[in-house]
């Protein structure tokens, strides 16, 4: 009986260049060569892409959403950062 | 947590799902929206890997290359969309090895459907057509549903999933179109799958305990008596246009309803393969246990190859 399971990996793809790579799932393979193969298989069976990334879902470190106050509402009071927030004569027209 | 939190994050919870916001993987969620995702999506994943099974069947023996290599490449897509599902399911904190076993003891189900024989190269016409079509009346609404990996999948999905029906309604017309001996073997396979195929929708209304809540959680759009009406009004014309016959001597058009009057299900039929006596079930879960164990020496070698590799990597790194 197996005793090891396969690790997880994050699939990303892109789709053409110029593009960037987007993450399309995940998947389970021994090895980052298995896991190319079959991310291959699973998610770009129709020309879906042209270029593969896997990684280990275990190197991804993610930020928690129980966090986010403190994490992302640092930005929303920082309405200067926006070129809206500057007041312009209404003859200029494009800048 | 006290009680009090708890309530107070579900409805935070609620009002998200009202909004049409999508549920991410690591958000807070209800255990009830966590453990009815984990059920509905790993059946869903279920029914597409044992739903290869049917339809393998027939691969070494189509009729041509041209049908070979549709048959051969839906079955592909099938594995995949299984992958896409329980990838997506395992977001919600469950192995893919607990759901195989939850598959193979029979704690999980899958889509009854796959538990009738597939005893002609017609089947593979009725099958496209009627069970993929029934599926895709199923899916699509999933498309929008509140949690975020699995409306994703869906979208996937149901992408690919046009190209089954039609290459089963295509097999169907050549078959209709063919010598009487093909034409009766077609309407053979529509009068076996098409009962079975309304079933799929699901009990009705009156008998679906899932329903209210999976309608809160977007995780349904449409009672499953709306879906089986829009899935009999699509599918009629379809086998009028072939010189088909739909085996339900009560079906008539309602020109009121400006829809198909149709006949009695028999939902004991129903009950009985959903509780494991189809004609298949055990053939089925046979098939997957056998593939499973029989594929653990493969899944042990793969791994203990990677992990030579990698030594050996380290090693050299020294």
């Amino acid at each position: 009986m197996s005793t090891k399971n396969w690790p997880l990996w994050e699939v990303f793809v892109r789709s053409k260049n110029g593009l960037e790579h987007r993450h399309c799932g995940s998947l389970h393979a021994a090895d980052e060569e298995m896991a190319l193969e079959n991310a291959r298989d699973v998610y770009t069976r129709r020309s879906e892409g042209v270029s593969i990334w896997v990684v280990e879902s275990k190197h991804i470190t993610a930020s928690n959403p129980e966090n986010n106050g403190e994490m992302f509402e640092p930005a929303q009071d920082k309405v200067y950062r926006h070129p809206t927030f500057y007041d312009l004569p209404d003859e200029v027209k494009h800048m | 947590m006290s009680e009090e939190q708890v309530k107070n994050l579900e409805e935070q919870f609620e009002a998200r799902i009202a909004r049409d916001e999508k549920i991410e993987p690591k958000d807070w969620m209800p255990e009830k929206y966590r453990k009815t995702h984990i059920r509905q999506m790993s059946q869903h994943a279920h029914s597409e890997i044992v739903g290869m099974l049917p339809e393998g069947n027939w691969i070494t023996r189509a009729p041509s290359l041209r049908r070979k290599v549709a048959l051969l490449a839906k079955v592909q897509d099938e594995a995949g969309h299984g992958l896409y599902l329980y990838s997506a399911t395992e977001t919600l904190g469950i192995s893919r090895e607990e759901m195989y076993e939850q598959l193979h003891t029979g704690k999980a189900k899958y889509s009854s459907i796959f538990n009738y024989p597939t005893i002609t190269w017609a089947d593979m016409g009725a099958i496209g057509w009627l069970v993929d079509g029934a599926a895709i009346i199923n899916q699509v609404p999933l498309c929008n549903t509140s949690y975020g990996p699995y409306a994703r999948a869906m979208i996937r999905v149901c992408k690919e999933e046009s190209f089954h029906q039609r290459q089963g309604y295509e097999i169907m017309i050549k078959l209709a179109n063919g010598t009487p001996e093909q034409k009766e073997m077609a309407q053979d396979a529509l009068n076996r799958w098409w009962w079975p195929s309304l079933m799929m929708l699901g009990p009705t209304d009156a008998e679906s305990i899932h329903t209210a809540q999976s309608m809160k959680w977007k995780l349904k759009r449409k009672s499953n008596d709306d879906l089986r009406q829009q899935f009999i009004d699509q599918t009629v014309p379809q086998a009028e246009l072939i010189g088909l016959t739909i085996p339900d001597p009560d079906l008539k058009w309602n020109e009121e309803r400006q829809s198909y009057d149709f006949g009695e299900i028999d939902w004991d039929e129903f009950w009985q393969v959903v509780k494991g006596h189809g004609p298949m079930n055990k053939e089925r879960m046979k098939a997957r246990v056998n593939a499973w164990e029989n594929g653990a020496w493969v899944r042990d070698a793969a791994m203990a190859h990677a992990e030579k590799k990698q030594d050996r990597k380290e090693k050299k790194a020294v």
